[in-house]
């Protein structure tokens, strides 16, 4: 599965500008510890955090996640946008909780690490 | 011989720009063509090494020194220093702000994931004057 097969499953809208949307997604994880992340974090995962400010992409991009969902429709500034699109990193607006971001991905055919 | 040393100045609570010297380190590593597995290791060990300065210290560096054998990297900043680096080292101590804890840091994992990533990890701290963690991975494993 991919970043846009993520996208399509969850109905979700991208935010970032040119990242690669054809990179497959691994796994999920859903934690809105960025310490916990740094700790448990894997290439090519797929994560959900209510958190929005510049240090996820700073933890996204150091373990080369495939993309960061941001459920409830949380709004991200564009800086921090920015720095995702310059990262590589794809960031992803769902209006789902992340309980249901979770559930449908696992659905999907998407495991946990 | 080292090949490569450059050192990375880290400010105390810029929040926005933490994570920057951990990005420089890893893109620098990758130019040099150093192993995925270990750029992987030492970026994860820099950033929580990153973000301790910025949480904890009154500003520091980071310095970066590579051999053909291992890549050091060396935390050092002025600050209060810990006071019982065990009790530091175990896994869910922290003493940051309920500020910084809204932002999802201070879990209280940052020393012992540094240790668990690196190949040699070693701390000292004097109380009232600073920290400096040291770091080494080595390249060929």
């Amino acid at each position: 599965m991919t970043v846009n097969d993520v996208a399509s499953v969850l109905g979700a809208a991208l935010l970032t500008k040119d990242t690669d949307t054809s990179r497959p997604v691994r796994e999920g994880y859903s934690c809105d510890l960025l310490s916990w992340v740094m700790a448990h974090g894997r290439e090519g995962m797929a994560w959900v955090t209510v958190q929005t400010h510049m240090n996820v992409i700073a933890v996204a991009s150091l373990h080369d996640m495939s993309c960061v969902i941001i459920p409830e429709g949380i709004h991200v500034e564009d800086e921090v946008l920015e720095k995702a699109s310059e990262e590589g990193i794809s960031v992803l607006s769902s209006g789902l909780t992340a309980f249901d971001i979770c559930g449908r991905l696992a659905a999907a055919g998407i495991g946990a690490c | 011989m080292s090949i490569l040393k450059e050192e990375f100045p880290v400010e105390a609570m810029d929040f926005v720009t933490a994570g920057e010297a951990s990005a420089q380190i890893k893109r620098l590593l990758k130019k040099l063509g150093v192993d995925p597995g270990v750029i992987r290791r030492l970026s994860i060990a820099c950033y929580e090494a990153e973000i301790n300065l910025v949480i904890h210290s009154d500003g520091g560096k980071l310095t970066l020194e590579m051999n053909p054998e291992n890549v050091s990297l060396i935390s050092e900043d002025v600050g209060p220093g810990i006071p019982d680096i065990d009790l530091a080292m175990s896994e869910g101590y922290s003493t940051a702000s309920d500020d910084v804890r809204m932002m999802g840091f201070g879990a209280g994992m940052g020393l012992a994931n540094m240790a668990r990533n690196a190949d040699r990890f070693h701390i000292d701290s004097k109380v009232g004057e600073g920290t400096r963690i040291e770091m080494i991975f080595d390249i060929n494993k």
